[in-house]
């Protein structure tokens, strides 16, 4: 379990296997994995995230949400 | 003023597209230094935030005027990288990569001897003019640079990256501006030592006290201390000195690669006699610095 | 690194500069004899240790015959020099010394070159020979550029006023020294002292070399040969079992570096950077009256399990009763990403983080996003506004409440 970041990602996104692709790619920590197209968030990695927000940027507003645990509302999402 | 750097000096990134360098070239940017190339072989022809890439330095310096080079390239290669940079006539060399054998860097500040070129570092955060440019790391983000360091009339010299700037920041706090902050590296053998810079802040008008942070380990602040004597230096100095527990250590090695205490004159109790006797005043803890530099000035109001 | 004499010795060996003759290196009594039964002759045994006051300590013996030579032997390896324990026992021929010389090569760092050293008054310490007897040593500074050349010696060996058959063996050994000295990444190459016996031929009685832990990548091939272990550390005290963890936790993530961990005796746990700031902080803590339990030093933005993993090892380590997480301002660490790091190590060791960190300052780059993480977890911090000196204090004043 993660103790300070949760990321979120849509399903329709999730099974998208170009932007899969995409997401594996641009995450400097390693947070997302492929597994036969699909997408897989590996919990492991998620508290290294740097909230660099490559991920948003590489998705369609709104199918990637990056969520601080840490007592602090707003989400990181990408608005349009 | 400042020394060696001012907004108008021009310089090239040498191992641009490695991940630290990028971060350093947008930091740069951001801070209004003139960046005027990167380099790194087999990479020429992309850009990194607008500034464009080349295989080699001479492929700059035929297009335009390079003052400086900042080497961030791995330690294998630095050698290569600075001997490139001198060939090329760039006379101001940064170098931030650490673990380079001491060897290989007597061979490059011999050759910049040769070229009548200066070093700084390695194994340091660079240089950083307040107001005017940064040219490496130190201070990090502009926005975060723009917080620790101000300009104004002391110099700073530091064998610590993260010191230097936790050292202007203190300054700052009080009101009291830099003129050029200058991370000369922490190890055994720099470039760039205190009494090497000593005649460029001695030339500077600006420039009316200095602030140096110091180590055990070496012979550079005995080296100051003899500076300061035989030259009759104008510039009050203020010292804070680092790492007083290893005197009761000897041989063992913490801090940077310079930083061991192997015979007397290493430790921090003779550094202090040493720099005491030439007139330089000890700061017992950072806080102090601000308050000491007032006094030197005689700006204390006593 | 520093090589034990024996060594040193094979090294300088390799260069055909005259050993003792044996120089044999024994494990036990039994082939200490037999060295000894080769030489056939007087014999001198020395304690491998890295250590200096050796012969005070009773690590240096002599031994007329090959019994003599076991029963020494077996006291030397048994004997420890400043918590060292001896590498095995050196035995060598002893024979009449006519004069003793000191050679070395070592760094100017104020210079910027190697600098060959050469005295005519060896056996005591060189820095001792050149206050009291400046007339009797004499350096030159070589270039790192031009390929060494033996007049350099030469003129080094000319300086203490030497002449004749003794200036020409003894530049020759200088300039074998030095070039051993460029090609292995040396720090270090002494031969102290150089020894002439009555029959002006001369030796090499005793040697120190030292080896940049940076050299020594490019230098696997000589170490395989003197059978030196490529992960050998070599501190100025053998690592303890928290530091050989430690020096694992830095080397099994390349994501900054939360490494160099001493080993102390005290309460309270240490997780502070970088290099400078570490070692302001410690004498901060020890001014304040603090005992620290370990040193360390985190840097260059290491990952948040890096960060945690430590945190757990100082945590786990007995004795600890809180830790301090304190850093200078920072520039390429973040605030955020080290906060993650010691709160999850905290909470991994079954702790409370607002309980077990006694103070968090690091300020700079991220502080606001990791001052958001330290207020949820209810962790007292402080800002820039609040020097290295004044945080470490109000570690200690938590300690003693």
């Amino acid at each position: 379990m993660s103790l300070f970041i949760d990321v979120e990602v849509d399903a329709s996104a999730r099974s998208n296997a170009d932007l899969v692709k995409k997401l594996v790619e641009v995450c400097p920590v390693n947070i997302f994995a492929a597994s036969s197209g699909k997408l897989d968030i590996v919990d492991a990695h998620l508290d290294e995230c740097t909230l660099c927000e490559l991920c948003l940027n590489a998705a369609p507003p709104g199918s990637v949400k990056v969520k601080r645990l840490y007592g602090t509302k707003d989400v990181l999402v990408r608005q349009s | 003023m400042s020394i060696l750097i001012t907004k108008d000096t021009t310089f090239i990134i040498q191992g641009i597209t490695g991940r630290e360098a990028v971060n350093m070239s947008r930091e740069c940017l951001d801070y209004g230094s003139k960046i005027v190339g990167g380099v790194t072989p087999g990479r020429g022809g992309r850009d990194v935030y607008g500034i464009p890439v080349y295989d080699t330095v001479r492929q700059i310096t035929a297009k335009t005027h390079v003052d400086g080079a900042v080497v961030a390239v791995p330690p294998a290669f630095t050698r290569d990288a600075v001997f490139e940079a001198l060939e090329g006539g760039v006379k101001l060399i940064v170098i931030v990569t650490e673990r380079i054998p001491r060897y290989e860097v007597a061979q490059m500040v011999e050759l910049a001897k040769m070229r009548g070129a200066r070093i700084i570092g390695p194994n340091c955060l660079g240089i950083l003019s307040p107001g005017e440019a940064k040219m490496g790391g130190l201070g990090g983000r502009a926005v975060d640079a723009k917080k620790a360091f101000s300009k104004g009339y002391v110099g700073v010299m530091s064998r610590s990256g993260g010191m230097t700037t936790e050292m202007c920041n203190t300054l700052t706090a009080a009101g009291i501006g830099q003129s050029t902050a200058v991370s000369i590296g922490g190890d055994a053998i720099i470039g760039s030592t205190y009494a090497d810079l000593m005649p460029l802040f001695e030339a500077d008008q600006e420039t009316k006290a200095i602030v140096i942070y110091c180590e055990p380990g070496g012979r550079m602040e005995a080296e100051l201390a003899k500076y300061v004597v035989e030259q009759k230096s104008r510039l009050p100095i203020i010292a804070f000195m680092a790492g007083r527990f290893m005197d009761e250590m000897p041989g063992m090695r913490f801090g940077h690669a310079g930083t061991i205490v192997e015979g007397k004159a290493d430790t921090t109790a003779e550094k202090i006699a040493r720099l005491e006797a030439a007139g330089i005043s000890i700061a017992e803890r950072i806080e102090d610095i601000p308050g000491l530099v007032k006094k030197r000035l005689g700006m204390d109001g006593k | 690194m520093r090589f034990y004499e024996f060594e040193s010795k094979r090294l300088f060996g390799k260069y055909g500069i005259p050993l003792p003759k044996g120089s044999k290196v024994a494990a036990t009594p039994a082939e200490a004899k037999v060295v000894a039964a080769e030489i056939n002759g007087p014999v001198v045994l020395k304690s491998q240790v890295l250590s200096g006051g050796r012969m005070k300590a009773g690590g240096v013996l002599f031994a007329d015959n090959p019994d003599q030579a076991a029963e020494a032997a077996k006291k030397i390896l048994a004997l420890e020099i400043n918590g060292h324990k001896p590498r095995g026992v050196l035995v060598e021929a002893r024979a009449p010394i006519a004069q003793e010389y000191y050679v070395g090569v070592t760094w100017d760092g104020v210079a910027r070159m190697p600098v060959m050293i050469f005295s005519d008054m060896g056996g005591i310490d060189i820095e001792e020979v050149a206050e009291k007897h400046p007339g009797h040593i004499s350096k030159r500074h070589f270039s790192t550029l031009m390929p060494f050349s033996d007049f350099m010696a030469k003129e080094l060996v000319a300086g203490v006023g030497l002449s004749g058959d003794h200036l020409n063996r003894l530049s020759r050994l200088a300039a074998s020294l030095a070039r051993i000295f460029q090609a292995h990444g040396l720090t270090l190459a002494e031969i102290n002292p150089l020894a002439r016996l009555d029959d002006g031929t001369f030796f090499c009685l005793d040697g120190h070399v030292d080896m940049e832990d940076d050299a020594r990548d490019t230098q696997k091939g000589i170490l395989k040969d003197l059978g030196i272990d490529p992960e050998e550390k070599r501190q100025a005290r053998p690592p303890t079992s928290f530091e050989i963890k430690g020096a694992q936790v830095d080397a099994a993530d390349p994501r900054g570096v939360a490494g160099n961990v001493v080993e102390f005796d005290g309460d309270l746990g240490l997780v502070i950077g970088a290099g400078g700031g570490s070692l302001t902080l410690f004498d901060a803590i020890r001014k304040h009256g603090g005992k620290p339990a370990n040193y360390c030093e985190i840097g260059g933005n290491p990952s948040v399990s890096k960060t945690c993993e430590l945190t757990k090892l100082i945590l786990s380590k007995p004795g600890v009763k809180k830790i301090a997480v304190m850093m200078n301002v920072v520039s390429n660490t973040r605030v955020d990403i080290v906060a993650r790091g010691v709160i999850k190590g905290v909470i991994e060791s079954g702790q409370k983080p607002s309980e077990k960190i006694a103070i968090f300052r690091i300020p700079g780059s991220w502080e606001q996003e990791g001052f958001k993480i330290l207020e949820h977890y209810g962790v007292e911090y402080c800002d820039r506004t609040v020097s290295m000196f004044e945080a470490a204090g109000r570690a200690v004043a938590k300690m003693k409440a």
